[in-house]
């Protein structure tokens, strides 16, 4: 009671007692949240590592991750973590999995499945309200695409935030980022049309500009690693500068088989 | 036995004479966004009850100390400080979870119900009063939440709580989700129909 009067004394609506009345109020909620940040601050970045783990996974189709613990799946699934050069070769092996990579140097994470190598590649773009990002598997030919997985972060739903379908992901598998020796990426065109030169998917209908983030996303990130993708054929040579040497006999033999 | 009235009407009646949507109509932003399902629905009932109870109680404790001239600033800083508390906790300790409620969490901060109960209620009662009437009218802003989503998941996708719950045959049959249902528009017609059949029950509520 006697506290009451006091305060009442105090002239609450006086500017000093606003501004102090501030100042402690901001004060305690500041020093509240900081407590609050700093204690789950260790646990909030397992779960962001966690999360980012199961994204990689998620790329490959034959990984199934309902009901597994993630962090095992990902230990015997992916074998390394990469860093490639301009020129497509290994730079560094077994990187630190948080560790920040630098603008010339390309990561890359090696997954096995069933024996097989597959070459998953980091995506990242921009789509209509904000960041869209994902993880690009590759068969050992460095040319087919194995899977995808794509997510964003505000993309409309029902219209752009279909790119993180399943139905719009499987059409990537087994398209094709190199035509005829050269790196051309995949298309995201509206259906019906068709992509000169290069392999297509179904953009969506009505998530236009999301759709088209998606097809700017693979050239701009897949197209650094096209080093990478040529190294296979220069590999198996003889064959490929065959190839490019009957370049117009190629090109009239596909006219005939499209007609 | 008064006392106990007191209580039963603090936490009772937003359940059904004051609720803060059907009736008072605020909250309404929100429950057009996170009702296209009923998981989002009910967490987000769930986060706003928790949060306009603990901003009664803390605001309540402190009224007799803010000046009246900042109190609706004051209010804010409560609010936004829980909010971001409670996301914080989330993403530590259910990670999921804070992926799909994403930015809803922060739009509690712009919930007109919590301003509307700290105003109305925690700035002239009892911290215990102002807990009661936090918890009924969270209540009683998420079984509206819970009755439309019902509605929306059922006839626009024909799930409940992401099950398929209309039988295949009906679509053999010609039967269509309505896609109406999916878009905010439609969340308005429901909650209006909830305030019609709410009213025509209640014939107290029919204002003149």
């Amino acid at each position: 009671m006697a506290e009451n009067e006091t305060k009442k004394g105090l002239n609450k609506n006086s500017n000093i007692y606003i501004i102090v009345y501030t100042i402690v109020i901001v004060a305690i909620v500041a020093l509240l949240l900081s407590i609050t940040s700093g204690a789950l601050k260790e646990r909030q970045d397992k779960n962001i590592e966690l999360d980012k783990k199961k994204q990689i996974l998620s790329s490959l189709p034959a990984i199934n991750l309902v009901g597994a613990d993630a962090e095992q799946l990902y230990n015997e699934t992916i074998k390394d973590y990469v860093l490639l050069d301009e020129n497509g070769n290994t730079v560094t092996t077994g990187v630190d999995f948080n560790y920040k990579v630098a603008d010339n140097e390309l990561p890359m994470y090696i997954a096995e499945i069933d024996g097989k190598t597959k070459y998953i590649i980091p995506l990242n773009g921009a789509g209509l309200w904000g960041a869209i990002w994902g993880y690009i598997a590759f068969n050992e030919d460095k040319n087919t695409v194995y899977g995808v997985y794509f997510s964003h972060a505000g993309e409309t739903p029902g219209l752009g935030a279909k790119i993180a379908d399943k139905e719009f992901q499987q059409q990537f598998e087994g398209k094709q980022v190199m035509k005829a020796g050269t790196f051309a990426s995949i298309a995201v065109m509206k259906e019906g049309q068709e992509a000169e030169g290069m392999d297509k998917v179904d953009a969506i209908s009505g998530g236009t500009i999301t759709s088209k983030g998606v097809e700017t996303m693979l050239k701009d990130c897949l197209g650094k690693y096209s080093a990478f993708f040529g190294s296979n054929i220069q590999e198996d040579s003889s064959e490929h500068i065959d190839a490019e040497t009957t370049v117009d006999e190629e090109e009239i033999n596909n006219e005939e088989e499209t007609l | 036995m008064k006392l106990s009235d007191n209580v039963k009407n603090t936490l009772l009646g937003p359940l059904s004479k004051n609720n803060p949507v059907a009736v008072q109509v605020l909250g309404i932003c929100s429950a057009l966004a996170v009702t296209v399902e009923l998981k989002p629905a009910i967490v987000m009932g769930l986060s706003v009850t928790i949060i306009v109870a603990l901003a009664n109680v803390v605001i309540s404790l402190l009224r007799n100390t803010i000046p009246s001239n900042i109190r609706i600033i004051v209010q804010l800083v409560v609010v936004a400080a829980l909010v971001t508390i409670v996301s914080e906790t989330l993403k530590a300790f259910a990670y999921d979870i804070s992926l799909q409620l994403s930015v809803y969490i922060g739009l509690i901060i712009t919930n007109c119900i919590l301003m509307g109960r700290l105003e109305a209620f925690a700035m002239g009662n009892k911290p215990g009063a102002a807990f009661l009437d936090g918890i009924g009218n969270g209540i009683g802003y998420a079984i509206i939440l819970i009755i439309v989503a019902f509605f929306r998941e059922l006839l626009g996708a024909g799930k409940l709580f992401g099950f398929q719950v209309i039988p295949q045959w009906c679509y053999d049959h010609g039967y269509v989700n309505n896609g109406l249902m999916v878009m905010p528009a439609m969340a308005m017609i429901l909650v209006a129909c909830i305030i019609w059949v709410h009213r025509s029950v209640d014939k107290d509520l029919q204002e003149k």
